[in-house]
Order: C-alpha cells, then structure tokens, then sequence
C-alpha cells in the first residue's frame, strides 16, 4: 500500500492540465489493471453465475432466447439436481470418480514420495533421470491417451506381445473389460503426474535442515526412524500441495479418458467431465449439464477456496 | 529448492544403494514407455505391429506413416493430414501466450508496486478462476462467441485462452516482482518517473527468466488444451489435440497404427522441444503454480 501516493507536493502550485496528469498517474494503475479484472470478472465470475442460473431452467438447446423474444425455457428449482441425482448414468460418474480420484492420489503420492526419497540419497545421474521422470507432464493427455490406449489394447499391445513372446496364455485386456478399464486410466494418470509430485517432495526434503538430522542421528535414530519421525513430518506442506493440486486435476481429467477410452466400454470409464460433456453438446440437456458442472465447480471450491486462501494470507 | 547439501546425514550401504538405482532405473524405464512405444511404431509399417511386433525395433525402416500422418490422413471427412491443423494450433497459441503473458507482467506489476485496498482478495478471484472447471463456463462461453461472431473460429480459441490465462500469468509476475525492492520503484518515482516508465526501465529489463518460465507454461497448456478446442473449434479451426483425437477414433477403414503413433509425436513435438530446450524454466513454473500461491 505504500506506494499509492503519487508526490502530490510540486503538482499542486503548478497549471490544472499538470493537475490532470498527476490524476492520470495515480489511475494509471488501476486503469492498466481493469481489462483484466473486467475479463475475469465477466468471464469466470459472470459465466459461473450465468451456468448456476441455468442450473434451475429446463432449457435444452443454444439459442436461450426465442424468434419472438422469449426466453425458451423455464425455472424449475431443483428439478435438475433431483432429476441428475436420479440417473444412473451420473451415479456411475461419481462412483468412478471415488475409485479414480482415490487411487490416484494415494499411488501418485506414494511413487513421488518414493523417488523424492530414492533420488535424495546422492544418486549419480539425479540430473539425468529427474528430467525423464518429469516429461509427461509436458504432453498433451490426447498424445500419451493415444499411447496409453494402443499399448494397453489386446489386439496389438501388451497382450500380443507377451504371446508373440512365447507366453501364450497371457491375457491383459483391462481397457476393454468393464470392471477393469478405470484402472487403466488411473495407470495413464498416475504415469503423466507422478514425476511432478516426485519434483515438489524433492523441493521439500532440499529444504530441510541437515543439522537436525545429524543431531538426530548422533542419537543413534535409524535412517528408518529419521523418515519416519524427522523428515515426513516435515514434508506437510508438500503433503498439503500435492493432495490439493492432484485432486483438482482428478476432478478435471477429461481429455485422457477422451482419448484412452471414450468413457467406455459400455459407461465403465465415465466421469464427471465427460458426462457434463455428453450431456450438453451430446444429449442437449442443457440444464442437467450445467448442474453437473455445478457439482464439479462445488467440489474444487471446497478443497481450493481453503487453499488459496491460506497461501495468500501467510505472504501478507 | 536449496542446492544439494554437500555432506548429508543419510547414509547408505552398498545393498541399499543398488536397490535404490535399480528402482530408480527400473521407474525410468516406465516413464520412457510410452515414448518409446510411439517413436518405434511410428516408422515402420503396419504389419509389424500387428504381428506383435510393438516393442521391438523395425525390421524395415519407414517415414510413410510420418508422411502420411502431415500430409494425406482423414481427419473427420477431408484427407488433409494433420498440417492445417498443427498450423491452427500455432496460429492460436503464439498471440494467446503473447497476449496473457503481457496482461499478466503489468498486472503482477501493478498488484506489488502500486498496491491498493483489497488488491489481494482480486489477485486471489483471479487465482481461483485458474482452477475452475472449465465445463462451468462452456455453455456461456459457447454463447458469447457466437454472439460475437467469433463462434468456431481461432481468434475466438485466442479470446478463451487468453481469459483463463490471466491467472496463472499474473501469479508469476506478482510473485517474481514480489521481490523486487520496491525502494528502486520509489526512488524512480521521486526522479519523476511515470508508472510506465517504471515498469519499462526497471522492472522489464530484470524480468527475463519469469518471461521465460511464463511463455513455456502458456505455451504448454495452450497447446496441450482439448476441451476448449473440442467446444469451441470448427472443423477446419480445430487445434492440433483436437485433430489427432478425431485421427486416432476414426472408425472407418484400417486402423493405421503407425500413423495414429507419428501423428502423437507430431502433436507431441513442438511441447516436448521446449522441455529439452529449456526444461528447467518449465519445472519452475510447475512448481510457482502449486506449491507457493
């Protein structure tokens, strides 16, 4: 807040147009930050607002308005809600969303946990391998899905080539078995992000005092015990970040699922996203998809708001 | 992150050690797959993936599937391959990232050195609109681009990328400009600089290395972006993603692994470039966006 003042002393004798600049001076700020705000203001603020409105209408179909003028649709409360609670289909989403979300953030923590610890013990060709453990999350979901989707088929991937092999009887066609194909999508998920976890742990174990540690072990604790007593206790923040960045990225993934699966086979694959997706540009329901992403958007805010709120209060 | 410390208080013995490397290498080995998979099927022909052949080398080398995946593929019903599109992608990303990155130097610039009342709880809805999931605003989105005209073109792809960049933009410059000692701001300003002078001669000239980790994140998630492309493109507009899906699920004729594999790396090249040129940009980026907000 300091620097608000504009040195308003020497203006204030001189002629009014030198008056006006000063003025424009101290807007100048808030002027180059208003497109901005305004963008996000309409954008995000506006558009969430506009998507709850729409939430409670009946409406189906893009235009919202009419050739006579009228708004084509209607309020109806809660109907969505009840109507989208009430299918099937959604109850599917949300079931292989909790299976999905789970194992994803549990193996993804645990892996990056895991070779944050593994690549801290002075590994020759640490600078060689963190690159190559961080590069997915460089690509696109749709290129790795594709991958992902063609390595992991039965007709030409794994399962053909362990035959071809010489294993016969191997058979691995997870991605086109209904109880099983939402674990191949956590396989592809977990292999994009894993590598990035692994970065923010290591970030974290850098950042922990040494001599704490040789204190410790002047003791006589066991490497075991200084993990377990000294040094993942310390790691809560990264802990904290990780949870929060993988959750909301659990509750987003919509692309992979696009590319390795369709949703399929049958709905096996079905998440939240792809069903908002299905229903709106797919189904013209409008109104149960904008519901859906209600409840997407209500999930995110839980875990984030707490969040964002607690980082930007602590740099104050 | 701290350098490494010189003398660490871990010790391990010759076993453990092994363990470590061979886990550690056996975990390169996983994250190599997929690569490894698209690289190899991608230059040989079909029949030597089907025969069970995808994890071993070509035994006849071939650039047809490459060729093919630019030039001749059917992409939803046209035979153009995917180079209009990978041009498509371009034509979005280089004015979306240039845009964002801009907006978000003189917002960050403006939210740490001409602070005002409540200038964090604006960064902070700012913030929180990175993290939005984006199927809350496709219905109005759709809406307003066709009300604008802009409906299934590029500009509008760069108007959506530029709106939900912001944030992520102007959490770099604010963070990084967080830093710089704002005395040099005053003493400036006491010389009779203007606000924009300022930020031209004393804050651009320092702000090179966030620049760079900006751009390589717009870059990447611009271009990696589906959903908006999906929703938003039309046929000959779409993006790079879009296409190769469209490529990839096409349901007619043979499917031509090979050419869905070079098509990847195709999709996959001008990302994964940045992160061999300047991957250490990218992980800072990473790391800004999640661990300190």
């Amino acid at each position: 807040m300091a620097m608000a003042d504009v040195p308003r002393g020497q203006t204030k004798a001189s002629a009014p147009e030198k008056d006006f600049r000063t003025k424009l001076q101290e807007w100048l700020p808030k002027l180059v930050l208003s497109p901005s705000l305004a963008l996000v203001a309409i954008f995000v603020y506006g558009f969430i607002a506009f998507t709850i409105y729409l939430s409670f209408t009946d409406s189906r179909i893009l235009p919202f308005v009419g050739a006579d003028g009228q708004p084509t649709y209607d309020l109806i409360g809660f109907a969505n809600y009840e109507k989208l609670f009430k299918l099937s289909h959604w109850e599917i989403a949300l079931t292989n969303m909790a299976v999905f979300a789970g194992l994803y953030i549990v193996v993804c923590t645990a892996i990056g946990l895991m070779l944050a610890i593994f690549l801290d013990q002075k590994i020759r060709g640490e600078g060689m391998l963190r690159p190559l453990y961080l590069y997915p999350m460089a690509l696109s979901f749709i290129v790795t899905g594709t991958a992902w989707k063609w390595f992991l088929d039965p007709g030409i991937g794994l399962e053909n080539i362990m035959i071809s092999w010489g294993w016969e009887s191997f058979t691995f066609d997870w991605i086109k078995n209904r109880d099983y194909a939402i674990y191949t999508v956590v396989l592809a998920a977990v292999w994009q992000t894993s590598g990035f976890v692994m970065a923010m742990f290591l970030a974290g174990l850098r950042g922990i005092d040494n001599e704490i540690l040789k204190a410790a072990q002047m003791d006589g604790a066991s490497n075991w015990n200084l993990y377990r007593r000294i040094i993942i206790p310390q790691l809560r923040p990264a802990f904290l970040s990780a949870f929060v960045i993988l959750s909301h990225l659990a509750i987003k993934t919509f692309d992979l699922v696009i590319a390795m699966t369709g949703g399929g086979p049958g709905r096996a694959t079905e998440l939240p996203a792809t069903f908002m997706y299905s229903y709106t540009f797919g189904r013209n329901q409008m109104g149960i998809g904008a519901s859906s992403a209600v409840i997407m958007l209500m999930t995110i805010a839980a875990i984030m708001i707490p969040y964002l709120y607690a980082e930007l209060r602590e740099k104050k | 992150m701290a350098v490494a410390s010189s003398d660490t208080a871990i010790r391990t013995g010759r076993v453990t050690r092994t363990f470590l490397y061979l886990v550690l290498l056996l975990f390169a080995l996983f994250y190599m797959l997929p690569l490894y998979v698209m690289l190899v099927n991608s230059v040989k022909p079909l029949s030597e993936i089907t025969g069970g052949g995808m994890m071993s080398l070509p035994q006849t080398w071939t650039v047809e599937p490459w060729t093919k995946a630019w030039n001749t593929a059917q992409i939803g019903v046209e035979s153009t391959g995917l180079a209009p599109y990978f041009w498509n992608s371009i034509k979005m990303v280089v004015p979306a990232v240039a845009i964002s990155t801009i907006l978000g130097a003189l917002n960050g610039y403006v939210l740490t050195k001409w602070r005002f009342k409540y200038d964090t709880i604006l960064f902070g809805l700012m913030l929180f609109a990175c993290f939005i999931p984006f199927q809350m605003v496709l219905i109005p989105m759709a809406t307003v681009l066709g009300k604008l005209g802009l409906a299934g073109t590029t500009t509008g792809l760069v108007l959506v990328h530029v709106v939900y960049g912001i944030g992520f933009s102007t959490l770099y410059f604010r963070n990084y400009y967080a830093a710089f000692p704002t005395e040099l701001v005053r003493a400036a300003q006491i010389d009779g600089a203007g606000f924009f002078q300022i930020f031209w001669r004393i804050l651009l000239p320092s702000s090179g290395p966030i620049t760079v980790v900006c751009v390589i994140w717009q870059f990447t998630n611009i271009w990696n972006d589906f959903l908006f492309g999906a929703s938003f493109a039309a046929g000959n507009a779409q993006p790079m993603t879009v296409a190769l899906n469209n490529l990839v699920q096409s349901s007619t004729g043979v499917k031509e692994y090979n050419v869905h594999f070079a098509g990847a790396i195709l999709a996959a090249l001008p990302t994964l470039l940045v992160y061999i040129v300047a991957g250490r940009y990218f992980v800072r980026g990473l790391m800004a966006g999640s661990v300190k907000g």
